[in-house]
């Protein structure tokens, strides 16, 4: 799945985005030093593959929904992993912009959560070590599948530990993560099932697409390690540490984002509802005047002081709340009517 | 069917909208993203319980759909078909946050309601100033504004290929879809063994595309770069202007909650 913007922190969010950016830095380098030259289109046309072949839907065996081919997997095969990294990277960008699917902060999530765990652990780990030298259909179905789990049980721990960390959503840590991993389970065996189906057409069809990948030179082996340390370490480090802070105090997390951000207004626990309630009520009637604060300041009571205050400032939040919607709806309008009022018609 | 061809047309339609000439398409690339990024940084940094200091910044969608004449329903479908993503792990929020935060009325009402009212801001928001930005700016003067800013040039020549033929292959993948459709009666003929050999078909055909642009390219003297026909544009003083003009009201917002500082002249109880 996609991370979203509405759920994620700047701190993870940009943690991941230079993470990303720079393993798109390197891959790019990669790919202008080691790569022919002929990749160069073809990388780019794969890309815009992938959204055709999303447009076609197959039916999911046993259970009758239908689905689409994720594409990860199927690039890192046709391509190797810097080539598909970057491809992916593309069509995510391409993703977030036109679609808003994901979102712009999100991109560096999405990227390493989509785009490197196929690039550099399914195919060149899993997938390529499965199958040897000279493939067979069944050989190839089966590293298929496993890479395509792999690859996919990877993503979607790292979407987790990526949301828990940011702390927007209140999913437990381990209730997300038995959401999520079984569900990616599925998909990851469904999605590599189709690449296995469609790389073996492929190396029916055409074998020597598939060899001039397969004879490529294998990546520097020290690179990539030291890149995944340091995706791994960095994720852990956000995602597993500020978990580990969660779990230990249960407020823990919530209380450090409230810290960082210095906006958390988490009330006192103290107040009991009916005592709100009461004062409620009993200031409604008056809420069209101005008065209800200056009797709390009379100080006659100074117990509810704290709750009054508290049901002011969430009354003066609703209040402004809609009137700065309707101010910034008429703005638009207002700019709008007097744009039209005035420009010439595009493109006369 | 309809659904795949409305997808399609709609993607269209928004490089379309990049097109226009009015004051906002006419800024630096560059303004407008970083912009953006601000925009989305200064939301994405509010607290988790946060709802009435996030409205404000409704202000620069609107006025970027205002003035560079954006067709408002439209733009709203598009939000509208993404936030369903961000709200299905937003409606977990009250199943495990059930302190009650605050009242209102009769009501008690949950941290998880306010924390998922707050996704749902957060995601229209960040949703909307995306769109806009493509809408506004266009596709290859991103790519060119993240050029200038520091991207590889590799990823940029990249993403430019990538959507120059993405316009070619989604037609030619609905084609497919269409004419599978035709020939297919009922859930027969929708199996994983078609889709293999269909999307097969694409791939090889794809891929002998792929030689015959590169070879034409070479033809051509293609040597690692696009050369854009557009007007170089610079970053001048109305660039200035947008950027600082609008990042000194983020960060206003940012610090201080308007609403509730215009909410307490109706009160008269300050914050």
């Amino acid at each position: 799945m996609h991370m979203a913007d509405a759920l994620i922190s700047p701190a993870v969010g940009g943690t991941l985005w230079v993470a990303s950016a720079a393993t798109i830095a390197y891959c790019s380098s990669r790919v202008r030093k080691n790569l022919d030259e002929r990749k160069v289109p073809l990388m780019g046309v794969l890309g815009a593959f992938v959204f055709a072949a999303q447009m076609i839907n197959f039916t999911i065996p046993a259970t009758g929904s239908s689905g689409h081919i994720g594409g990860g997997l199927l690039l890192a095969i046709l391509l190797g992993p810097s080539a598909a990294f970057l491809t992916i990277a593309s069509v995510l960008m391409v993703q977030a912009l036109f679609f808003a699917d994901g979102g712009l902060l999100a991109l560096g999530c999405n990227t390493i959560n989509l785009g490197a765990f196929p690039a550099f652990i399914a195919y060149p780990v899993i997938y390529k070590k499965l199958i040897g030298r000279n493939p067979r259909q069944s050989r190839m179905v089966i590293a298929a599948i496993i890479a395509a789990v792999v690859g996919l049980q990877f993503g979607s721990l790292s979407v987790v530990l990526q949301t828990v960390a940011s702390g927007v959503s209140a999913l437990p840590f381990d209730t997300f993560l038995l959401l999520m991993q079984p569900i990616h389970l599925a998909i990851g065996v469904v999605e590599g099932v189709v690449t296995a189906l469609v790389v073996s057409f492929v190396y029916r069809a055409r074998p020597e697409v598939l060899e001039s990948v397969l004879q490529d030179k294998p990546l520097g082996e020290m690179p990539v390690r030291s890149l995944l340390v340091t995706f791994l370490a960095a994720t852990l480090l956000i995602g597993g540490g500020l978990s580990w802070f969660a779990s230990e105090y249960p407020d823990g997390l919530e209380w450090s984002i409230a810290k960082i951000t210095g906006s958390g207004e988490r009330p006192e626990t103290g107040y009991s509802g009916h005592e709100q309630l009461a004062v409620i009520q009993e200031k409604t009637a008056l809420l069209p005047g101005y008065s209800m604060p200056a009797e709390t300041r009379d100080g006659s009571d100074p117990t509810p002081t704290a709750a009054e205050e508290r049901i002011g400032t969430s009354l003066a939040g609703i209040i402004g709340g809609t009137l700065t919607l309707v101010f910034c709806l008429l703005t638009g309008i207002f700019l709008k009517r007097r744009a039209q009022g005035h420009c010439i018609p595009p493109g006369r | 069917m309809p659904a795949i061809d409305g997808s399609f047309l709609d993607f269209k339609q928004l490089d379309l909208l990049a097109m226009r000439q009015t004051s906002v398409h006419r800024l630096d690339p560059r303004a407008k993203v970083l912009t953006t990024i601000i925009f989305i940084l200064c939301v994405v940094s509010f607290g988790r319980y946060e709802i009435s200091a996030m409205l404000p910044f409704l202000i620069y969608p609107a006025v970027l759909m205002a003035v560079g004449d954006l067709p408002g329903g439209y733009i709203l479908r598009k939000i509208l078909i993404v936030i369903p993503f961000a709200l299905i792990i937003g409606i977990f929020n009250p199943v495990f946050d059930r302190q009650v935060i605050m009242q209102l009325g009769p009501l008690d009402i949950w941290g998880g309601w306010v924390s998922c009212a707050s996704i749902l801001i957060r995601a229209i928001l960040t949703a909307s100033v995306a769109i806009i930005l493509v809408a506004v700016t266009g596709f290859p003067a991103i790519c060119e504004a993240l050029e200038k800013l520091g991207m590889p040039k590799v990823f940029a020549v990249q993403l430019l290929f990538l959507y120059r033929y993405i316009f070619v292959l989604t037609d030619e993948g609905v084609r497919t879809a269409r004419a599978r459709q035709l020939r297919t009666f009922g859930k027969r003929g929708f199996g994983i063994r078609q889709f293999g050999s269909m999307v097969g078909h694409l791939l090889l055909r794809t891929w002998d595309r792929a030689e015959r642009i590169h070879m034409a390219m070479l033809a051509r003297g293609f040597c690692g770069e696009f050369h854009t026909t557009r007007a170089q544009s610079r970053f001048g003083r109305d660039e200035i202007v947008f950027m600082g003009g609008w990042m000194t009201l983020f960060i206003f917002l940012r610090i201080y909650n308007a609403p509730q500082l215009l909410g307490s002249l109706f009160t008269g109880n300050t914050p």
